[in-house]
């Protein structure tokens, strides 16, 4: 696998199966009728055996962060707590690498996943998981605790990794004294205490209020500039995928359906499953100039040999511009003046696009390396906004 | 012969059973009883004749400073105060002492016999459905019914008492343990699992400090249960707060009933205030 080299966590073929029914032989009977294609409907009613996660191959690459996707009860949160066993894959493998060789965690003994526990894997959990009778100091402390670290060396530690989640001055506050945001900082900085060099985040922000919600996204990235950290991320919210992923995986009943970035994801789902999520997405931070704009070769021409524009007439070099016969200069690169078309990188988001294009009142120009490609009109925007248009870039 | 004449001729022998039962265990076990009754005999005497030798005021002030300390409330170390005080001016503070030894005897070894048992019934649901048919039958079985065979293995006085107390009162703390440990959010032991926690430790560190208003609250009860049988207890020869009201009853002194029911209740009170858990436990 020419992936696995740089992969830091690597799930192949992974079954989890729950037996509801505690029935012998009733997983044997299951995996039986999984491998015969049955679905994991039909194998719940006939064995009480809940499918969790059904074949699932994902490599994650060091200090990328890989989001998982999907509605709930897609067995999203089932495969990321695999990679620490807090669920553990009936079949398969799940591989963490130490540059020298494999360990599969799915079978190692007990010590060895405790050791892992202690140094490798973090994980930051939805409902934050923080212990209620502790300072915040304590709670950030509890991996290091746990190693048997001397009070003394921990202090240092938590100290630092307070400093990094801002909440340097609440090290002696008890939880439930700090508002939803501060707890899940208390919660990375927990993570983040041990070293690990994988992190594994189950739903981190849904328990928030959007505005902290997005406040942490950009901090957590914020954050992953410098600590780059191997990250295997949980979401139901395909904003926050597209806006923090590197890696996208989207999961429906138990089985990946789709693996790729953001803009593979976006642009090219594989089916109408992926498809509805994207359609659900806002476009206005997502969507680029790019994907908007009516290409210049597409426009017809009038008769005096200028581009037909709708409201505006380009000349073929694109040096020129008219609206209603006034000629207007072409400023580059955003700054609008007055009774100038202005010019945006073709990376620009919609949201932008449609700032420029409502404080100036003219359509906006879009330029690919310096040259001018395209336009970007009230029609356009629309389109976008409808949909339409968000698989014809690529 | 009518049906009800069958079945009443032939009684299943329960009462003669448990009889035969206690009798082979006296027969074959007086040794160990022996044993038991001298060394709890001697500890709770001798603790009670530790406290009377102490001088009144000295343990009035040493209470109102542990009040003090565990609660930090002004109120309630002089509550402490002012309630030993008023069991002196009655004159019964040698009752209320005996007391004091049988209930902190009886309540160490419940918690201590409790906690344990109460955190393994949490973890294994076998043993707790096991356990439970027993328990239920401890409290509510009649406490005159065991008291006399406890009576028949322990002899008269302090030992038979304490036993029963401790057959009334273990329930409590086992019961609650077990609730509070059971109740433990899932996602606090999975938070100490996904950090590397051994079972030891996710129990020190986890489940013990999340149930422990819990077993807080069962200490407090068991504390109270105890109380609720010294009566009992000086039925069988047990010393203590029990003692004036039974005689009260046999010489139907109104007077001497009130006395020493009030302290009793006063005691209750103030165990009651000192111990119970704090209200910022949720």
């Amino acid at each position: 696998m020419s992936e696995g080299i740089n992969a830091a966590l690597e799930f192949r073929n992974v079954d989890i199966l729950f037996d509801r029914g505690n029935r012998r032989g009733a997983i044997e009977a299951a995996l039986a009728r999984l491998d015969a294609g049955e679905t994991r409907e039909e194998i719940g009613r006939a064995l009480k055996v809940t499918v969790g996660v059904a074949g699932a191959n994902l490599a994650v690459a060091r200090g990328e962060i890989s989001v998982l996707m999907g509605l709930s009860g897609s067995g999203k949160s089932t495969l990321l707590r695999a990679a620490n066993r807090l669920n553990r894959p009936i079949r398969g493998e799940v591989r963490i690498g130490n540059g020298l060789a494999w360990l599969d965690i799915a079978r190692c003994d007990d010590d060895t996943l405790r050791t892992l526990r202690k140094t490798r894997i973090a994980m930051v959990f939805q409902q934050f998981g923080l212990l209620p009778w502790r300072t915040v100091r304590d709670n950030v402390g509890f991996g290091l605790e746990l190693r048997g670290m001397a009070p003394s060396i921990r202090r240092d530690i938590v100290a630092e990794k307070l400093e990094l989640v801002g909440l340097a001055n609440w090290a002696d506050a008890h939880v439930h004294e700090l508002s939803g945001g501060m707890q899940q900082r208390v919660g990375l900085a927990r993570a983040f205490a041990t070293d690990a060099d994988i992190l594994l985040m189950d739903e981190p922000f849904s328990a928030l209020d959007p505005l902290i919600r997005r406040k942490l996204q950009d901090e957590l990235l914020d954050l992953q500039k410098r600590l780059k950290k191997t990250i295997l991320f949980v979401s139901h919210d395909i904003d926050e995928a597209l806006k923090i992923g590197s890696r996208i995986t989207i999961m429906r009943e138990g089985r990946i359906v789709q693996t790729g970035t953001p803009d593979d994801i976006a642009l090219r789902p594989v089916d109408d499953y992926v498809a509805e999520f994207i359609r659900h997405m806002n476009p206005l931070p997502t969507i680029v100039a790019a994907a908007v704009m009516r290409r210049f070769q597409d426009l017809p021409r009038r008769p005096d040999g200028m581009l037909d524009g709708g409201r505006i007439a380009i000349a073929p070099d694109a040096a020129t511009a008219t609206i209603a016969d006034r000629a207007l200069a072409i400023r580059p690169h955003g700054a609008w003046t007055q009774g100038a078309l202005c010019v945006v990188p073709a990376q620009l988001s919609l949201g932008e696009i449609i700032a420029l294009r409502q404080r100036s009142g003219l359509p906006v120009l879009v330029e690919v390396e310096g040259r001018l490609v395209g336009l970007c009109d009230d029609a356009d925007i629309l389109q976008a906004l409808c949909g339409e248009a968000r698989f014809r870039a690529g | 012969m009518a049906p009800e004449q069958w079945i009443a001729e032939h009684k299943i022998p329960v009462g003669a059973v448990m009889a035969a039962v206690v009798d082979v265990v006296r027969k074959h076990g007086l040794g160990v009883f022996d044993v038991i009754t001298d060394s709890v005999g001697f500890c709770a005497d001798g603790l009670t004749t530790l406290l009377l030798d102490l001088p009144p005021l000295l343990l009035v002030v040493a209470a109102m400073a542990g009040a003090w300390f565990l609660r930090r409330s002004v109120g309630l170390a002089a509550l402490v105060a002012l309630g030993l005080l008023f069991i002196i001016n009655q004159g019964y503070w040698n009752e209320t002492m005996a007391t004091l030894s049988l209930i902190l005897f009886s309540t160490v070894f419940c918690m201590a016999v409790g906690v344990p048992l109460g955190i393994a019934c949490a973890h294994r649901p076998r043993l707790a459905q096991a356990l439970q048919p027993l328990l239920d039958l401890m409290q509510t079985l009649p406490t005159f019914v065991y008291l006399i065979p406890t009576l028949i293995l322990f002899g008269l006085g302090t030992v038979p008492g304490m036993i029963s107390t401790i057959i009334f009162a273990v329930p409590a703390p086992i019961r609650m343990t077990q609730m509070g440990i059971a109740r433990v959010p899932r996602s606090l032991i999975e938070a100490g699992e996904a950090f590397g926690a051994t079972g030891r430790q996710i129990l020190w560190k986890i489940e013990l400090p999340a149930a422990l208003p819990m077993i807080q609250a069962g200490l407090t009860q068991c504390i109270m249960l105890s109380l609720s049988m010294v009566v009992i207890a000086a039925l069988v020869g047990a010393g203590g707060l029990g003692v004036p009201v039974v005689r009260a009853l046999n010489t139907v002194q109104v007077d001497a009933g009130f006395e020493s029911g009030f302290v009793i209740v006063l005691l209750a009170i103030m165990l009651d205030r000192v111990c119970r858990p704090k209200d910022s436990a949720s």
